[in-house]
């Protein structure tokens, strides 16, 4: 709870990354969420793909809207600016902070109450008009925060915890992110963090809209027979097309993987993404592909995760809108006011 | 027919009856605009349909030599262009009054009144004879008629060519056509009629005066002010604001070396999402503003609650009308004013700014960012149909460019590492503002998770009561701050000693003007003040309570600005007599002088006291 401080101190052997910051520099509060709950294993890979990144923390503006998810960005880059706005309002809040400083990183947190339900229009609109953020919904398929009513992506049939079964069809967050046009979709499984971290190193580097739709089992609500978002039941249905690292010029990996199997995406900004393939003949630069083997894989029940799709060489909205490389919010009186002789000049022309 | 009873010189109203859609509204933009050049002010009001073809539209124009630049009432001159609506102009014009009409076919007697000269030009046979094309004939017939009210009224027809030419400058085939039809119609009335006793003369009351919309002067407020981000959804009365901003900014601010932007627009999915944009864009630092009207200001309340508690800049233009979402979309009220003050859920409320004309838009246009910078809140800027859509002459704008934008209490890099204690909510300075950090500013000092309450002034998680109720008395010290900040009411004096007072505010003001000197002229002496920012400043209630009868003038039912004074400053109700006009047209100065002269009648132990 909140009012259980973390130590300061940290061990002095603790490694550092390249700008002299351990692990724990990266971390935020104490964890509120029940243990066990899908949503801590995102915020530690969050955690760690920062760190490995190599970001200082500050550069990294999070952004939430209402629920469990939503909570998490507390607990996580506490040297971060964070905000917990409205219900299902977080892409507009994010696209706003976004237009106003293009140098910072954006890193939307949500749920599926919060994205696909309320805030499903929002979603929508941030992915279309390409928001340069990695936009990650912690998907339970429950409204875990008001104890456990059905959310828009439980799927149709799926049984409540109390037995009820649901009758309305689940929205796919996934699919919709591929035909609204974002330019980085990933699919994940909180219970899957080697596959995880990477996805999310990658979505941060993405230059242009990228969303992770990362399964995140509820332990309280959400984890019985009859769920199909619960952790055996993701683990048993879980079909991942590729395992991902990213390499960045600081920080190479070695990747070992026979020639052939790998894919190398070189993204925008220097990044390059390996790219393993673990089912054979998925190219994940087929957005019309992508979406026919989602369904495909759909309707045998079986959930699709890995980089389902990418777009290296995507635009942003800031690229769309022409603006100056200069952060709005860093405009001062010369290149924002006109001054008085533009102003006669305008009193000239309405007489 | 008789003829109009008497000479009328620069003080008459001519109201234009046009269809939707008929290419009417730039001739009678031209036919204002002649007698503005001709040094005559004018007052011009569209009354328009929720349309885009087809319905009656109304354009009127009021001729005032005097400068009463508020609606007056009544017609002199009535363009009867629409069958549709022929019995009603015709109905409203002044007894001695003229109708203007396109004789082309002929209508029965029972169409027209005893005691209204009848003016007939064959427009449609006139355009007809010289245009081949269906087109032209409806567009020309616009230009032919002004040609003809010109010869009627006076109005110099080299005035009208050189407006034309200005207006499709280096399209000189248009220029020809158009000069060509203005003749048409000039040149049949020096021919076969006689001017009309209404007459525009030249004169010298329009001075250096500039003639322009609300929403366009309010956009270039915007832009003065520094505002970088607008996120809108097209909404009238309020959508010609977004643009205008879009054009100003292509105008002013494009770097003239890359050709960059140093603007985003955002037309938004719908208006939440355009003040959730709004709302990101200030609390990461950067100048933000939407435009919309009561339905959207209904819409954002959620976020407006936000920005209140966790403190984040924003501006609302609202441009208001009648109510409700399917309501009266293209007419003027001020009926936003406790929605907007009071706008969502808890406790909130907001600084209101009250803009009387475009000269006031571009000023309040411009001070509601550094508003909304320094008290890290929303700042709504109420204008409202009538003085948004319509063209209003108004003083030049001015800028001193010595100003600086005040961007309120940010504290910087330098100032965390020099170890300066930051609260985000932390009461320094007593006024109720506390220092905020843009996000990225320093690499462990200074960030804060950014929630609506339930935390403490270090921006920490509490649900304390005690820490709760700590934060809203701050936040009501933060509004009487902003007392002194917001425009400072405006008062007029009467001549003579006086018991009455009156309130007004926002478009009401050029028909209240007008009202007290005729009121004055019957011997009804009023003291007035125009309300110009809520929260209201003392002298407000320093005034109700100096006088003993204070009449409040206001364009909504239920006397919205009433009840806020009353709630706020706790006033007696009884002394506080409502004028209310909410019928969707413009207050006149006709309706005000009547009403409170009526009450003022009705009510002998106060005229008694007199």
């Amino acid at each position: 709870m909140t009012y259980i401080t973390k130590p300061q101190l940290h061990h002095p052997a603790l490694a550092k990354n390249a700008l002299g910051y351990t692990r724990r520099d990266y971390e935020g509060r104490v964890s509120t969420l029940c243990a066990g709950c899908g949503h801590d294993s995102i915020s530690a890979a969050i955690i760690q793909a920062v760190y490995e990144l190599e970001l200082p923390p500050h550069r990294i503006a999070k952004l939430s809207g209402i629920g469990c998810s939503s909570k998490t960005p507390d607990y996580f880059l506490g040297h971060s600016h964070g905000f917990n706005t409205v219900h299902g309002r977080m892409p507009s809040v994010l696209t706003g902070a976004n237009l106003a400083n293009r140098d910072l990183i954006y890193l939307g947190v949500s749920g599926d109450g919060d994205s696909a339900s309320i805030g499903l229009g929002q979603f929508a609109h941030a992915m279309r008009r390409g928001v340069n953020m990695l936009y990650i919904v912690e998907n339970n398929g429950v409204y875990g925060l008001t104890k456990g009513q059905f959310s828009a992506t439980s799927d149709k049939g799926s049984k409540s915890k109390r037995g009820v079964v649901n009758h309305d069809a689940g929205i796919d967050l996934v699919s919709m992110a591929l035909t609204l046009g974002a330019t980085f979709v990933a699919r994940s499984f909180s219970g899957d963090k080697d596959q995880l971290t990477p996805l999310i190193r990658a979505g941060l580097m993405h230059q242009g809209a990228a969303f992770i739709d990362c399964l995140s089992p509820c332990v309280q609500f959400n984890n019985h027979a009859g769920s199909t978002k619960s952790f055996d039941y993701v683990r048993e249905h879980n079909e991942a097309v590729n395992r991902l690292d990213v390499i960045t010029p600081r920080a190479p990996i070695h990747v070992d993987y026979a020639p052939g199997e790998t894919v190398q995406v070189a993204q925008h900004d220097g990044s390059v993404l390996s790219l393993h393939k673990l089912a054979e003949l998925y190219d994940p630069s087929d957005r019309a592909a992508a979406l026919g083997f989602l369904q495909a894989k759909q309707a045998l029940g079986e959930i699709v995760t890995g980089l389902l799709y990418i777009d290296p060489s995507a635009g942003d909205l800031h690229e769309a809108l022409n603006t100056v490389e200069t952060p709005l919010n860093a405009l001062a009186e010369p290149e924002l006011v006109p001054g008085a002789a533009a102003l006669e000049a305008i009193n000239a022309s309405l007489r | 027919m008789p003829e109009q009873l008497k000479p009328r010189v620069n003080d008459f109203v001519v109201k234009f009856a046009n269809v939707n859609g008929s290419g009417s509204a730039s001739a009678n933009g031209l036919f204002a605009r002649a007698i503005l050049r001709m040094g005559v002010p004018v007052a011009a009001r569209n009354i328009f349909p929720s349309n885009i073809q087809g319905l009656p539209t109304w354009y009127e124009v009021r001729v005032t030599e005097e400068g009463h630049l508020g609606r007056r009432g009544g017609v002199d001159l009535m363009v009867a262009m629409n069958p549709q609506t022929w019995d009603r102009d015709v109905a409203e014009i002044e007894a001695g009054g003229v109708l203007f009409y396109d004789s082309t076919k002929p209508l029965p007697a029972s169409k027209f009144r005893d005691d209204v000269a009848v003016v007939g030009v064959p427009l449609t046979a006139m355009c007809n004879a010289r245009y081949q094309v269906a087109r032209e004939r409806q567009l020309f017939k616009n230009t032919v008629y002004v040609g003809a009210l010109a010869a009627l009224l006076g109005i110099e027809r080299k005035v009208v060519e050189e407006l034309l030419a200005e207006d499709f400058a280096g399209r000189q085939r248009l220029i020809d056509a158009n000069i060509e039809a203005l003749g048409l119609g000039f040149d049949y009335v020096r021919e076969q009629l006689k001017p009309l006793k209404l007459q525009v003369r030249r004169a010298d009351k329009v001075g250096e005066r500039i003639y322009v919309e609300g929403n366009a002067a309010a956009a270039l407020g915007a832009v003065y002010g520094g505002a970088t981000v607008c996120a809108w959804y097209p909404i009238t009365p309020s959508t010609s604001l977004a643009e205008a901003f879009t054009g100003y900014c292509q105008q002013l601010r494009t770097d003239p070396e890359t050709g960059q932007a140093r603007y985003a627009i955002i037309q938004g999915e719908d208006e939440i999402a355009s003040i959730g944009i709004v709302v990101g864009a200030g609390w990461n630092g950067a100048r933000a503003f939407t435009a919309t009207s009561g339905p959207g200001v209904s819409l954002m309340t959620e976020f407006i609650g936000l920005s209140y508690f966790a403190e984040i800049p924003a501006v609302i233009f609202d441009v208001q009308r009648g109510g409700p979402s399917t309501g009266m979309p293209t007419r003027t009220q001020q009926a936003d004013i406790l929605a907007a003050a009071y706008a969502s859920h808890g406790d909130t409320k907001h600084p209101l700014l009250l803009p009387c004309d475009p000269g006031e838009c571009f000023e309040m246009g411009a001070l509601a960012f550094d508003l909304a910078d320094r008290l890290q809140t929303t700042i709504f800027v109420m204008l409202d149909l009538d003085i948004g859509m319509n063209e209003w002459l108004t003083e030049p704008f001015k800028w001193d460019d010595a100003r600086r934008l005040d961007r309120g209490k940010v504290m910087t890099a330098q100032e965390l590492e020099a170890g300066r204690d930051f609260g985000r909510y932390l009461d320094v300075d007593g006024d109720g503002i506390p220092y905020r950090t843009y996000p990225g500013t320093h690499p462990s000092l200074g960030a804060y998770f950014t929630r609506g309450t339930s935390r403490n002034p270090y921006a920490r998680y509490s649900e304390e009561g005690s820490v709760y109720v700590g934060n809203m008395e701050r936040l009501l010290r933060k509004f009487e701050t902003a007392k002194a900040l917001v425009p400072a009411p405006i008062l007029r004096k009467a001549r003579r000693k006086t018991p009455d007072g009156v309130l007004y505010f926002g478009s009401t003001t050029a028909a209240m003007q007008e009202a007290l000197d005729a009121l004055e002229g019957q011997g009804r002496h009023l003291d007035a003040m125009r309300v110009r920012g809520f929260p209201f400043a003392d002298e407000v209630y320093a005034f109700i309570a100096a006088h003993e009868r204070v009449f409040l003038v206001e364009q909504n039912r239920d006397a919205q600005l009433k009840t806020l004074i009353v709630t706020e400053g706790g006033v007696d109700p009884a002394k506080l007599v409502s004028v209310l006009h909410y019928d969707g047209t413009p207050i006149t100065a006709r309706f005000i002088a009547g009403e409170i002269a009526t009450l003022i009648s009705v009510a002998p132990v106060i005229e008694a006291a007199e």
